[in-house]
């Protein structure tokens, strides 16, 4: 149901699978990058590479399935697109963000052809291949945003650009570059598309409050969810024309990703340390369906006489199991599809503070599973 | 006394166990920082509304969020002069000695008698739900050492003053 692999005691900031989810590669919340492959005998990771070019701590990393490239971005204010040398070597380049902030988050489009970087400077940098120079070009989308930029994703259709900011709000962006591509026909968030057009924008809630933590566009592109620091999870759907938004405040702690596993299934994890499992109805509204994290907490095993003195003796009180029942120890901050696609996935995996990386079998925890449906 | 400590030290434990929920954020304000928004202010944004849970007037604990910090200051009862006292020779020794503490503060929040500060490089390093037992720990804590402590002051007092007085 779900695999363990340990990367030490340190947190992992990110990680994201290449095309095959053969190799991997991961942060441990310092300013290198690892690119680890799993031995498929004895499932040891073996580190194959390290990507350091970065000063400071690496805060998002994304590999593009097709043309294999990884992109990082980092606090010290630069990102580096890094390509395969026909020696076997990972190669830098980098690319203009012109920012003079922490970049926060970094994904590339569907196409591959640009991606966006989420500042702390208050702005989206979304940077573009340009030929003639051999360079990473970037244009800055500024207009109302008025915190730090937390989280992004992409429309499948490549345009638009959805973005959650620290300021509580959601909001959705046109970022079609007219020097590298066609106009995209228009989408249910309207049809203009000069860039840095802003399409939509949310409230995450009536009274104001809850940074927005993580953004996702369903994967026909006409629902949006995002989840936020008040534990919401919240959804705007403009697949009829006009656009509504629902949300359900939820008991757990606040939650860090969403992601969309169904058509109207959504998985989020967060603080609470265990993947949750929510659907949504024709009519928007969240119900919440099950914990994914089973695990039972475990017996310490009849505590012998002796070890009891001892641990009287050494701690002055009596040896109590304090571990959390769920798999991760810690927070999850970072969840990533492991097989399937937005939409329709079959695998995943979660990674958090705890230096902890799990992946889960959803097919296989619906069949163990009485009371969960995955519809 | 007994019966109203239970639901105090609960409230005081969800509280804190959703207050801990910090991520890592770099200064939106200055360049390559990245300092606890909850001390410097800067953004008002990023701060969350503070929280006081008080058992009565004098015990109360003050819980102020931000988005990668978390300060909580600990008003520690005080019945009497030789409370205060205790309490603030022992909140001074412990202060004195804070980076040995980890999360403890320097200085305690005005009005409180001892602030400790989280910031979320502590909640990487540690983790979360041990970090609320050590504070709900140390709130149980401070209570019966200083009433211990005022006990062994007025028995070593009497023990003087009889030792005192059997000369007349």
């Amino acid at each position: 149901m779900s695999e363990r692999h340990s990367f030490g005691v340190e947190p992992i900031t990110c990680h994201a699978w290449n095309h095959d989810k053969t190799q991997l590669a991961l942060s441990l919340n310092n300013q290198d990058v690892h690119i680890y492959e799993q031995n498929k005998v004895t499932n040891e990771w073996k580190l194959m590479h390290t990507l350091s070019q970065h000063e400071l701590r690496v805060t998002g990393i994304d590999w593009a399935p097709r043309t294999n490239q990884i992109v990082t971005c980092s606090v010290d204010r630069n990102a580096y697109v890094w390509r395969l040398d026909s020696d076997g070597k990972w190669k830098p380049f980098l690319a203009m963000l012109r920012i003079n902030r922490a970049a926060t988050c970094v994904r590339w489009s569907p196409e591959e052809n640009k991606f966006a970087a989420g500042t702390g400077a208050r702005l989206i940098s979304v940077s573009y291949f340009e030929k003639q120079n051999n360079w990473w070009l970037s244009k800055h989308i500024k207009k109302p945003i008025k915190s730090t930029v937390s989280c992004l994703d992409w429309h499948p259709n490549n345009m638009l650009l959805v973005v959650g900011t620290s300021d509580f709000k959601v909001k959705v962006y046109s970022v079609y570059i007219k020097d590298i591509e066609d106009p995209a026909p228009a989408t249910s968030w309207g049809s203009k598309h000069v860039f840095g057009t802003p399409l939509a924008e949310f409230h995450n809630s009536s009274f104001g409050g809850g940074w927005v933590h993580s953004v996702a566009f369903s994967g026909d592109g006409n629902r949006i969810c995002w989840v936020a620091h008040n534990s919401s999870i919240n959804i705007a759907d403009a697949s009829n024309g006009n656009i509504s938004v629902t949300s359900l405040k939820t008991q757990f702690l606040p939650f860090n990703n969403c992601m969309w596993v169904r058509p109207d299934s959504i998985l989020v994890a967060g603080y609470s340390c265990c993947p949750l499992l929510f659907s949504v109805n024709a009519k928007n509204s969240i119900t919440f369906v099950c914990k994914l994290d089973s695990s039972q907490k475990k017996e310490s095993g009849g505590i012998s006489a002796m070890r009891k003195f001892q641990s009287l003796d050494r701690q002055a009180k009596v040896e109590v199991n304090t571990s959390l029942e769920t798999i991760h120890q810690n927070a999850i901050t970072c969840t990533k599809i492991f097989s399937g696609v937005n939409g329709n996935v079959a695998k995943f995996s979660t990674s958090g503070l705890d230096g902890q990386l799990v992946i889960w079998d959803l097919n296989l925890l619906e069949s163990s599973m009485q009371n969960m449906k995955i519809s | 006394m007994a019966s109203t400590l239970k639901p105090y030290l609960t409230a005081v434990r969800h509280t804190l166990s959703a207050a801990i929920c910090l991520e890592n954020f770099s200064s939106q304000v200055v360049e390559r920082h990245n300092k606890p928004e909850v001390e410097v202010r800067t953004s008002k944004e990023l701060l969350l509304n503070p929280v006081v849970i008080s058992r009565n007037e004098k015990e109360k604990v003050l819980i102020e969020g931000s988005i990668n910090s978390v300060r909580i200051s600990i008003s520690v009862k005080q019945a009497d002069e030789i409370e205060k006292i205790l309490c603030h020779k022992f909140t001074r020794f412990m202060m004195m000695r804070a980076e040995n503490f980890v999360v403890l503060r320097r200085k305690p929040v005005e009005g409180y008698d001892i602030s400790f500060l989280i910031t979320n490089f502590h909640t990487e390093q540690m983790l979360k739900h041990k970090l609320v037992d050590f504070v709900l720990h140390f709130m149980e804590e401070i209570d019966k050492e200083i009433s211990e402590m005022k006990l062994a002051v007025n028995a070593r007092a009497r023990i003087c003053a009889e030792e005192f007085l059997k000369r007349f």
